[in-house]
């Protein structure tokens, strides 16, 4: 092998001399080596990779490992395409977790609307989306973010313009959501933003902070009136089956009194028939017996008997004597 | 042999600035114009892909293709019933003529930005002013309802009257004016919409006051309505007491009218048999009853129990 010898500092030293076939061959061995590390790429499992050669779209790839044409004729942007995105709208999300963290900022100049009876009521909402078209994603809107706030906020706007604020509040909001998802994947779809939003859910929708104490107001009257419904239908409770019970014994006690005097006529009656049957085979002598026999119990009971002969006259003087004599 | 390599390697070089030069790339994004010595050149490329130029003496201008956001400024503006609102509107637009949007704005963004800002603001103050505030808010003339209209009946504002045109319609008509000073920029104006309507603070607190009293005469009709619903029960309760002790009365009365009455069928058909005889014995029984102690009974001799007292002979 060829020597070289050089002068290190008044001193010769003989080295190897380094061929430069050999610095050629690593030369050309990094540069082959970047070229085949710049023609593959991977592509994760929950996106795709789109293809541009010289800027131009020429095709999309599924998860997995792919070849490309090398440097820089072609080139990879990926796009997570299973991922579900989310835009919050009213309020924001510090930190998600088991306790999620909100920010204390307000966000009123997204979420204070006016509601189609010209009331004010602050809405909190969220956007579910996916990004369903990455070509047109990629391509053929900027900013697509800030297109779906945009488009979101102005549907929600719009929807929220056409209900009352009980509706909005109360009364109809999956009918809101329902509405606001159709519009903005119209909007979406339009713009060709290549989203596909996956649902949108109302968060906090309340009236405004100042107006919020009247509201209650409102929900505390209702649950009065309720209340007293409550206690009025309570005392009806009571006293109406009270009153029946006591109708159903009225009833029972007629019916007793009807089955007594039935009763004690047919009792009598029997009795009567049985002695006139048998006064009637000896009229005269059972009559007779009868009157004396009623006479003998009563007289000995008396303590004043007159016998008064049939032709005497002015006896009420007599009586008066006698009672005059009793005082004394 | 050492001059010509030097040579060759400076040749090869100028070649590939030259090359260099004399291609270029146009993204999916984008669209270019050719300038020659500042003069525009044949048609603008829209075509994604790898492109050719003279080198040196013509220059590029590129431009976005991508669909443009615009976002206006929040703008007070009174309806034409002097209700003072912030309107905020945003739109999309894009580069439909590079050439004319070159010439117009010499390609600057901000500069058409500010342009839009122009027109669509003023188109949309004149069709905001023009129309009812209810126009601008609403979209529909759909029956809007209210907790309180379930339970009977209250009158809200703004609930009555009827939209000509509604929110969509606006805007649509904002778009259609401004879209049409678009062309000379180069421009397409995609769409304008309203972001944002909002009270300005005053009207606002104005706003504020009247939910509140109509919140408070909601939940006095809540109020009396419970009262009137207790009194409601209350009379309900006081008839229903009423009719079931009354048909209680009378049903105990007919039972007990016709066991009387039965009672007296069955003593007038026994004691029919013999109405003397009955009267008979009834009047001797009363005796028992009637005649005691105290009382004083004067006999005549004429008398049937004492007959026999006068005289033996009838």
């Amino acid at each position: 092998m060829a020597r070289k010898v050089i002068n290190v500092g008044g001193e010769l030293i003989e080295i190897p001399e380094f061929p430069k076939r050999w610095l050629y061959i690593a030369a050309i061995g990094l540069f082959g080596l970047w070229v085949l590390v710049s023609g593959f790429y991977t592509v994760d499992a929950d996106e795709v990779g789109v293809i541009q050669r010289f800027g131009q779209y020429i095709r999309t790839t599924e998860p997995g490992l792919h070849l490309k044409a090398p440097l820089g004729v072609e080139t990879v942007k990926k796009v997570k395409v299973q991922r579900v995105f989310k835009e919050e709208f009213g309020f924001r999300t510090l930190q998600g977790g088991v306790q999620t963290q909100y920010s204390t900022q307000s966000f009123l100049d997204e979420s204070l609307m006016l509601t189609g009876d010209l009331n004010s009521a602050v809405v909190e909402w969220i956007v579910q989306y996916r990004i369903k078209d990455p070509v047109k994603y990629l391509f053929h809107v900027r900013n697509v973010e800030e297109t779906l706030r945009d488009v979101s906020q102005s549907v929600m706007q719009l929807v929220v313009g056409d209900h009352s604020v009980d509706e909005v509040i109360v009364l109809s909001r999956q009918e809101i959501e329902d509405e606001a998802l159709q519009l903005t994947q119209k909007s979406l779809d339009e713009f060709e933003t290549g989203l596909d939003v996956v649902t949108i859910k109302l968060q906090d929708v309340n009236p405004p902070e100042t107006v919020q104490p009247a509201f209650n107001e409102v929900n505390q009257a209702r649950q009065e009136r309720e209340r007293i419904i409550n206690e009025a239908m309570e005392a009806y409770n009571k006293i109406i089956p009270q009153a029946r019970g006591q109708a159903e014994q009225m009833l029972r006690q007629a019916e007793g009194y009807a089955s007594n005097r039935v009763n004690r006529a047919r009792g009598d009656a029997e009795k009567f028939l049985a002695v006139w049957r048998e006064y009637s085979k000896a009229r005269d002598v059972t009559r007779r017996r009868i009157y004396l026999e009623t006479m003998q119990e009563i007289l000995p009971k008396l303590q004043n008997i007159y016998v008064v002969d049939e032709d005497q006259k002015g006896l009420i003087p007599l009586l008066q004597f006698q009672k005059k004599e009793e005082v004394k | 042999m050492k001059i010509p390599v030097i040579a060759a390697a400076v040749i090869a070089v100028l070649g590939l600035i030259v090359l260099n030069n004399a291609y270029f790339v146009v993204d999916e994004t984008e669209q270019v114009i050719i300038l020659q010595f500042g003069k525009p050149v044949g048609r603008p490329i829209k075509d994604a892909g790898l492109h050719f130029k003279v080198p040196f003496i013509q220059a590029l201008v590129r431009f976005e293709k991508r669909v443009l956001e615009w976002d206006g400024d929040e703008n007070q503006i009174p309806t034409s019933d002097k209700k003072y609102i912030w309107v905020d509107t945003f739109g999309r637009w894009r580069i439909v003529d590079p050439l004319k949007y070159y010439q117009s704005v010499r390609g600057d963004e901000r500069a058409a930005q500010s342009r839009l800002d122009d027109i669509v603001d003023s188109a949309t103050r004149n069709f905001i002013s023009e129309n009812l505030l209810i126009e601008a808010v609403r979209n529909s003339n759909r029956e809007l309802k209210t907790t309180v209209e379930e339970e009977g009946g209250f009158e809200m504002e703004g609930g009555e009257q009827k939209i000509d045109k509604g929110r969509d319609q606006i805007t649509k008509m904002i778009l259609l004016k401004a879209a049409q000073a678009m062309p000379e920029f180069g421009i397409e104006l995609l769409d304008v919409r309203i972001k944002r309507i909002n009270y300005i603070d005053e009207v606002r607190q104005k706003v504020y006051e009247r939910m509140i009293s109509e919140r408070k005469r909601i939940a006095e009709k809540s109020r009396s309505e419970g009262q009137g619903r207790k009194a409601e029960i209350e009379g309900e309760r006081e008839k229903e007491f009423q009719i079931i002790t009354s048909e209680a009365y009378r049903k105990a009365q007919e039972i007990k009218g016709k066991a009387d009455a039965e009672a007296t069928r069955i003593y007038a058909e026994s004691l029919g048999k013999d109405p003397d005889f009955y009267s008979f014995i009834q009047t001797l029984e009363s005796y028992k009853n009637t005649i005691n102690t105290n009382t004083t009974l004067i006999l005549n001799t004429d008398s049937e129990y004492l007959k026999y007292f006068k005289s033996i002979s009838k």
